[in-house]
């Protein structure tokens, strides 16, 4: 079987459709955007089609996708990949700088050191702490702690601040932490080179290691911290927190040949929405013979799903809701039991629902807490034997449990080292069925026959929020992202339209 | 590490200057970062990022003045250099927060006022990925550096070496 751009580079499979994916007259419907999304990170919007009565008649969420990531790419030579992938997501550059390294140690046939291979595990720990202390403390708190209908002035990062003082610092701290792991290991803040094909070009001095030592168990209190109140938020209103726009559907990770959560390394492993194991030990190099990627007219972003079981039953989630659910166990003992007593809490089912994102959430930023304590106890961190090569080959498949998701670097360097095809499936693509079907389900149960307010429209962003979808979009310029609401009439005319300008909007 | 108090050592002015250098004239904010670390100015720590989360709070700690350099999309050209207040975003967007944000990010978390700040803004026009610097955006960006300067030499002035005690 061919790599994707072997045959049909634009994807491929039919448009199979999906229950309010699309409306039958539409042009006789109102449409309502929400654009762009409060506190997703990237581009998106959700239009819904209302009639006259204002019964849902279709809703869609639409994300403006990268698109000149291979004209970027193409013609660099192999090397700079790992750096320059990095200008693509503010939010995730060390991901992508993973990713693409590995994709590297494919193309220069390198087996990492174990240094090597430690010093990015903990680069890679660093980022799902800082991600996810992030979402946690700073996005999802305002929506879990106030409640979805609070006011818009409380909803966000300074509202936290304001009512949950030590809340909001433990976070910026717990964030701070992750990225001073990055910085040690990457060498710099932003911008850096740490992973570099076959291996790193620096390893951990003894004052950096004592540096990350010296705070390290007081980041795992914390993260033990955050899974109690996340798992408390969840137990406190069970009801709410179970059926908010949940769905059921596959879930889709690598885990480690001995089926313990990895994230950084392992085999794609799919489960169905019953638990059962659909496909094991997937070879991430020829992934394309598990996954393929759909095109619909309607999204710049395409839908992945499962080949074995075709687009419309293989669509699946990723991300902590779905690597804490794939795997066996996780090999550090506060994570472990943590993930235990929330697959207790399923009582012998997979959870399927998209607020139960956050719990998990914080189990994996305890694990990679613990993590990065063991490995700062690790003396290869300390080694000098950086770097490996071996064969050399074409093709490079990099693939990496970012923090929101799989994420699949693949590309095919020519023998004058220069990249001439790139593909990547980044996490918020795998995720986009998903993310449609829980906006469907919260549409159906809090929208339809109301009056649409704002609180309203808020729920439809809470439940993408829970799944923290994040863009290549790295572009922030002041002035770009005012917030717009349209109500648009089937003829197209825009009824009405609310943009809250902010202080940027006006440089 | 895991504190409030300002590290050791705090330059006593910042400039913190925010964009991609990939993205067309977005690359302004690094651009200008670059130039200003080349000038070596004394007691100024340059500090350069893709774009503003709520922990750059922590790195006002400490500061007697705050300088944040960003591009803008839309306003007055070549560059607007205005004070900044501490405000809460009403986009309330996680993609970046305003540098005001940052500013009433820090009141909240520290109970203080944060250091006096100002904005540079300097128009930029495409943003596209892989596109070099336009030329009008260069010669924006000469024309704020040279606006800035005096802003940066205030502040190692006698008596202001030092940022004020914790």
């Amino acid at each position: 079987m061919l790599p994707p751009w072997g045959d049909s580079p634009q994807g491929e499979g039919s448009t199979m459709s999906f229950e309010l994916e699309t409306a039958a007259n539409a042009e006789h419907l109102r449409r309502v955007a929400i654009d762009p999304l409060s506190r997703v990170e990237g581009h998106g919007k959700v239009t819904l089609l209302l009639d006259e009565d204002d019964h849902v008649a279709q809703v869609r969420l639409h994300i403006v996708e990268f698109r000149g990531f291979e004209k970027f790419i193409q013609g660099r030579p192999y090397w700079e990949v790992p750096v320059m992938v990095q200008r693509l997501c503010g939010i995730c550059p060390v991901s992508h700088h993973l990713a693409a390294a590995k994709a590297m140690d494919m193309i220069v046939g390198a087996r990492l050191t174990p240094t090597a291979e430690k010093v990015r595990r903990l680069m890679h720990y660093g980022q799902i702490l800082q991600s996810h202390a992030l979402h946690f403390f700073h996005l999802a708190s305002p929506d879990l702690l106030f409640g979805f209908d609070s006011e818009v002035a409380r909803r966000n990062v300074v509202g936290v601040a304001a009512e949950q003082p030590e809340l909001a610092k433990k976070g910026v701290l717990l964030r701070k932490y992750g990225q001073e792991v990055i910085r040690v290991t990457a060498g710099k803040r932003v911008h850096g080179t740490g992973a570099i094909p076959g291996g790193v070009n620096k390893a951990l001095t003894v004052e950096e290691r004592e540096y990350l030592q010296e705070d390290i168990y007081r980041v795992v209190g914390w993260s033990r911290e955050a899974v109690e109140i996340a798992r408390r938020l969840h137990e406190s209103n069970r009801r709410l927190y179970d059926g908010f726009g949940t769905f059921r559907s596959s879930m889709l990770s690598i885990v480690a040949p001995d089926g313990a959560l990895d994230l950084y390394d392992g085999q794609l492993r799919a489960r169905d929405a019953d638990g059962r194991i659909l496909v094991d030990r997937g070879d991430c190099s020829r992934y394309w013979e598990l996954i393929v990627e759909e095109v619909k007219p309607w999204s710049y972003m395409k839908f992945p799903f499962l080949r074995s079981l075709g687009p419309q039953e293989g669509w699946y989630k990723v991300g902590p809701l779905a690597r804490v659910q794939n795997c066996d166990r996780i090999d550090t003992p506060l994570a472990d039991a943590a993930r235990r007593a929330f697959v207790d809490f399923g009582a012998g089912r997979p959870v399927h629902s998209p607020l139960a994102y956050h719990w998990t959430r914080m189990i994996e930023m305890l694990a990679a807490a613990e993590q990065i304590k063991d490995l700062l106890h690790d003396d290869d961190l300390l080694g000098t034997d950086l770097v490996t090569q071996g064969a050399r080959a074409e093709r490079g498949v990099g693939v990496i449990e970012a923090p929101r998701g799989t994420l699949i670097h693949h590309y095919r360097v020519d023998e004058h080292d220069q990249v001439t095809r790139a593909n990547l499936i980044v996490s918020t693509t795998h995720n986009n069925q998903a993310m449609n079907e829980a906006i469907r389900q919260v549409a159906r149960t809090y929208l339809d026959g109301r009056k649409l307010t704002e609180a309203l429209l808020n729920h439809i962003e809470v439940a993408i929020r829970a799944f923290d979808p994040c863009l290549s979009c790295a572009t922030h310029a002041l002035g770009q992202m005012p917030l717009a609401v349209e109500l648009v009439d089937g003829g197209g005319a825009t009824i009405d339209r609310l943009v809250k300008a902010t202080e940027a909007t006006r440089c | 590490m895991l504190s409030l108090q300002p590290p050791p050592g705090a330059a006593p002015l910042l400039v913190l200057a925010i964009g991609n250098p990939s993205r067309g004239d977005d690359a302004l904010g690094p651009l200008a970062a670059q130039r200003l670390v080349e000038l070596a100015l004394p007691g100024v720590e340059v500090l350069t990022d893709f774009q503003l989360q709520v922990e750059h709070a922590l790195d006002l700690l400490g500061r007697i003045r705050v300088v944040f350099i960003d591009a803008a999309a839309s306003g007055g050209a070549p560059f607007e250099l205005r004070p900044l207040a501490p405000a809460a975003d009403a986009r309330h967007s996680s993609h970046s927060l305003s540098p005001a944000a940052v500013l009433e990010a820090y009141r909240r978390l520290t109970g203080s006022e944060p250091p006096p700040s100002r904005l540079l803004a300097i128009r930029g026009h495409d943003f596209e990925l892989g596109a070099p610097l336009s030329s009008a955006a260069a010669a924006n960006l000469d024309a704020a550096l040279a606006a800035l300067m005096p802003a940066l030499q205030v502040a190692v002035a006698p008596g202001h070496e030092q940022p004020p005690p914790a």
